[in-house]
C-alpha cells in the first residue's frame, strides 16, 4: 500500500520529498512561460488570463475541484486544445523562449517537443516494442534498426518497465496491466526526448501499487526532464511535485512551492480547497 | 429497510422480522410473469421467422435442385458424309448449314426400332430430343471435321418435357389427352432409361450456356460474368470514393451547417428507392454520357452509387468507434492527422470497413430494379468479353425466366435463385471471417 500521508510534505519516494530540499527551481531560467493565457470553448470561457513560469528539472503540479482549469491549462503546453472543435487559446506560451502558438510553429512539431500521459492508459493496440518505436520511428530520430532497438530499450528502462517485458516485447501493449501500460506510455513519451512532459492525471485510473511505482518514476524522471502533472490527488502533489499551482473556476488562485502550498498558503480558498472545506 | 438488513454488521440492528417494504407478493409474481411473457413473445417472434425462412429455403430447393441435372440420351450418332457434306470439300459453311438434327433423330429411330417411314411415330420421337442437339452436333463436328463418315456415341440433350417427366414433373396417372406426354413416349422412356442410355446427369449447361428460348438449353454464363463485372466495377470504384469520403467527414471536415447537409443527405441517399438510381443512370450514363445499352459497364456505374451511401456510412460507424484516447495517443507523440488517420485509426476499423463494403456489395448484387432501366434485361446469346458488350446480371436473369412460359423454365428460375443465394452466402461468409480476424481489442 502507498503510505497516505496526514502531514502535508511527507512524500512516498525513497529518494525523500523533492520540496524538502531547497527550492532552487529558479536558479536555471524556467523552461515554460504562460503569459495571459484564456481558453474558450464556443462562448464559454474555461481559463482566464494564467500567468505561470514551469521551471525545468522540477515537477510541477496543478491540483484544484473538478472544472476549475487545470486540465484544460495543461493541454495548452502542447496545443492539443487545437484539436477540439470550437476551443481557441488566446495569449502565449513560449518553451525554450519560443511562443508556441505563433503562426509559423507546427502543432505537430510541439507535440513532438512536449509529450504528454494521459489519464487512461492509452498504449496502441500493437506491441509494445512498435509502441515505443512509433514516435522514433515517423520523427525520423533512428537511423537504422539497430538505434531504434537502442532507443526503445532505453526508454523502456527509463520508464522502469524493460525488466518486467523485456522477454515478450513483440506482445500486445495492451496485454499488460493497467500500471504497465502507463508505464509503457510514458516509455512511449519520453522516447522522442521530449522537452517538457505534461501527464493528465496520470494515476486516476491504477491500484495504489502501480501509482506507488509510476510516482516513483515521475520523481526519477525530474532528474532529466520539466514535468507537469495534473492531479486530483492532494497527497500526490506534495509526494511528487516541488511546485504546485492551485486552480479555481478558470483562474490560477496561487503558485508556489508545494511545501508552501500545504503549509501555507497565501490565499484563503488554497487553504480551504487543501483542508478539504469544497473541491 | 432490506438492503440494510442483508449487510451482515447492520443485521444485529434491525428487526430481521420486520417485513421489508418491498415484501410485496403479488407485485413480484406480476413482475414475473410479465418477464416470461416478453420472453415468450420473442421466441414465438424468432420461431415464426425461422418458419418463413424454411419454408422459403425448402420451396426454392424443391423447385431448383432439379435444375442443376439434365437429362440426355445416349445415342450412337452416324456422321453421314452424304448428310452433312454431300460435296464432299468439308468447306466450313456447308459444315455449319447441314442439318445434325435429322442426323440425332435417325439416331433415335435406330435405338427405338421406328420405321422411318412412319410419320406419326416419328413426329413423337423426335419430341423425344431438345431441338438444340442440332447445334449440340454442329460444335462437336465443326471442331473435329474428321468425325464425319465415323459412328460416336453421343448424350444428346433430351427436350424439356421429357426432362420433366423424368424429373417427375409430369403425372403418368393423368389421361393421356391431359399430359404433354403420350402413353408411346413414356414407353419409350421407360425403355430407353431401363436400357441405361437415358440418364439425369450434371447440367455443366447452367453455367456455361447463355440465353436460349429452350429450358434444356438456357444457362446462366452471362449473368454471371455480367454480375462478376458490376462487382469488379462496384469494388474498384466505391470502395476508394466512399472510404476517402467517410475519413474526411468524420477526421478532417470542420462541423458546420454545410457538413451537416451532406451527412443529412448521405444517410437519405441510403434509402432512396433503386429505381431512382437507374433512372439517373438512365439519363446521365446512357443519353448524356453515350455509354453503351445493357452494358455491365453502366450497371456497375449505377450500382457504385446506389452502394456509395452503405459504404461511407459503415466507414464513419466504424471509424467513430475508434476510441479517440487512440487519436490522442498518436497526436501525443507527435504524430500529423494524416499519420494518426493512416496509422492507427484505419487499421483499426478495418474490420467494420470490410464488413459495411461486402454487405454493400450484397446488397448491388441482388439489385433488379436499375438495371431494368439501363436494359440490362436482354436476350444475349453471345458471353460479353468486356463490361461493354451487352450482359445481363444473376437478378434480373431470374426474373427473366420466371416470366417465361415453358414449364422447364420453374426449375431454371429456382435453380438460377439457388446459385444467387450460394454466392450471397459465401460473400457473408467472407465478411465474417475477415472480421474476426481482423478484430482488434483495446
Amino acid at each position: 500500500m502507498v503510505e497516505i500521508s496526514v502531514g502535508p510534505v511527507e512524500g512516498a519516494s525513497p529518494a525523500g520529498p523533492g520540496s524538502a530540499r531547497p527550492d532552487t527551481a529558479y536558479k536555471r531560467p524556467p523552461k515554460a512561460t504562460a503569459r495571459n493565457v484564456s481558453v474558450f470553448y464556443g462562448e464559454k470561457q474555461a481559463l482566464f488570463g494564467v500567468n505561470l513560469d514551469i521551471p525545468d528539472r522540477n515537477v510541477m503540479a496543478f491540483i484544484g475541484p473538478s472544472g476549475c482549469g487545470k486540465s484544460t491549462f495543461l493541454r495548452c503546453f502542447n496545443r492539443m486544445n487545437d484539436t477540439i472543435t470550437g476551443a481557441r487559446v488566446k495569449g502565449e506560451i513560449k518553451i525554450q523562449g519560443k511562443n508556441i502558438y505563433d503562426p509559423d510553429v507546427d502543432p505537430v512539431q510541439v507535440r513532438a517537443r512536449v509529450g504528454m500521459v494521459f489519464q487512461k492508459p492509452n498504449p496502441f493496440p500493437k506491441s509494445i516494442f512498435e509502441n515505443v518505436a512509433y514516435g522514433p520511428r515517423i520523427h525520423g530520430l533512428a537511423k537504422t534498426k539497430a538505434d531504434l532497438e537502442e532507443i526503445v530499450v532505453k526508454s523502456l528502462k527509463r520508464a522502469g518497465l524493460f525488466e518486467e517485458v523485456k522477454d515478450r516485447l513483440d506482445s500486445e501493449g495492451t496485454s499488460l496491466s493497467g500500471g504497465q501500460q502507463q508505464r509503457l506510455c510514458i516509455a512511449r513519451a519520453i522516447a522522442v526526448s521530449p522537452e517538457v512532459i505534461l501527464m493528465d492525471e496520470p494515476c486516476s485510473a491504477l491500484d495504489p501499487i502501480a501509482t506507488a511505482k509510476v510516482e516513483e518514476l515521475i520523481d526519477e524522471l525530474r532528474e532529466n526532464y520539466c514535468i507537469v502533472i495534473v492531479t486530483h490527488n492532494m497527497q500526490q502533489a506534495a509526494r511528487v511535485s516541488q511546485r504546485t499551482a492551485f486552480f479555481h473556476l478558470g483562474y490560477l488562485v496561487e503558485e508556489d512551492t508545494t511545501d508552501q502550498i500545504f503549509t501555507n498558503p497565501t490565499e484563503r480558498r488554497t487553504q480551504d480547497y487543501i483542508t478539504g472545506r469544497f473541491g | 429497510m432490506s438492503v440494510v438488513a442483508d449487510d451482515p454488521i447492520m443485521t444485529d440492528i434491525a428487526a430481521p422480522d420486520v417485513p421489508s417494504r418491498f415484501d410485496n407478493p403479488a407485485l413480484m409474481r406480476g413482475r414475473r410473469r410479465a418477464e416470461i411473457r416478453f420472453q415468450l413473445y420473442g421466441l414465438a417472434a424468432i420461431a415464426i421467422g425461422l418458419a418463413f425462412l424454411v419454408i422459403l429455403f425448402t420451396s426454392i430447393i424443391r423447385n431448383g435442385w432439379t435444375a442443376f441435372f439434365q437429362s440426355s440420351i445416349e445415342l450412337p450418332i452416324t456422321f453421314d458424309a452424304q448428310e452433312i457434306d454431300p460435296d464432299g470439300n468439308r468447306s466450313p459453311k456447308a459444315l455449319a448449314e447441314a442439318n445434325y438434327q435429322k442426323i440425332a433423330y435417325a439416331a433415335l429411330y435406330k435405338v427405338l426400332g421406328i420405321d422411318p417411314a412412319n410419320r406419326s411415330q416419328r413426329t413423337a420421337a423426335n419430341a423425344l430430343l431438345s431441338r438444340e442437339a442440332d447445334s449440340q452436333l454442329r460444335e462437336m463436328v465443326t471442331a473435329h471435321p474428321s468425325l464425319i463418315g465415323q459412328t460416336k456415341t453421343v448424350w444428346v440433350l433430351a427436350s424439356g418435357n421429357a426432362d420433366a417427366f423424368m424429373k417427375g414433373k409430369i403425372d403418368r396417372a393423368l389421361p393421356q389427352e391431359n399430359r404433354q406426354i403420350s402413353d408411346q413416349q413414356t414407353a419409350w422412356i421407360d425403355k430407353l432409361t431401363g436400357d441405361g442410355i437415358m440418364k439425369k446427369l450434371f447440367n455443366a449447361g447452367l453455367f456455361t450456356n447463355t440465353a436460349s428460348s429452350q429450358p434444356e438449353t438456357a444457362g446462366l454464363a452471362v449473368a454471371l460474368l455480367g454480375s462478376f463485372y458490376i462487382m469488379l466495377i462496384v469494388v474498384v470504384l466505391s470502395v476508394p470514393l466512399g472510404v476517402a469520403a467517410a475519413i474526411y467527414l468524420e477526421e478532417f471536415a470542420p462541423k458546420n451547417r454545410f457538413t451537416d447537409l451532406i451527412e443529412v443527405n448521405i444517410n437519405n441517399l441510403a434509402a432512396v428507392p433503386s429505381i431512382v438510381f437507374g433512372l439517373l443512370g438512365l439519363a446521365v450514363f446512357i443519353n448524356f454520357a453515350g455509354l453503351p445499352r445493357s452494358a455491365s459497364l453502366v450497371g456497375g456505374l449505377v450500382l457504385t452509387l446506389r452502394t456509395l451511401p452503405t459504404v461511407i456510412i459503415a466507414t464513419r460507424a466504424a471509424i467513430g468507434a475508434v476510441p479517440p484516447s487512440i487519436r490522442e495517443a498518436a497526436l501525443g507523440v507527435g504524430a500529423s492527422r494524416v499519420q494518426t488517420v493512416f496509422h492507427h485509426v484505419l487499421p483499426l476499423s478495418l474490420p467494420g470497413i470490410i464488413t459495411g463494403t461486402i454487405l454493400g456489395l450484397i446488397q448491388a448484387l441482388g439489385e433488379t430494379a436499375p438495371l431494368l432501366m439501363i436494359g440490362m434485361v436482354a436476350f444475349v446469346v453471345d458471353i460479353p468479353k468486356s463490361p461493354l458488350d451487352p450482359a445481363t446480371a444473376l437478378p434480373v436473369q431470374i426474373y427473366m425466366w420466371a416470366t417465361e412460359a415453358e414449364r422447364g423454365f420453374v426449375e431454371k428460375t429456382a435453380g438460377a435463385t439457388i446459385v444467387l443465394l450460394v454466392i450471397l452466402a459465401v460473400m457473408n461468409i467472407i465478411a465474417m471471417v475477415l472480421r474476426n480476424r481482423y478484430e482488434r481489442k483495446w
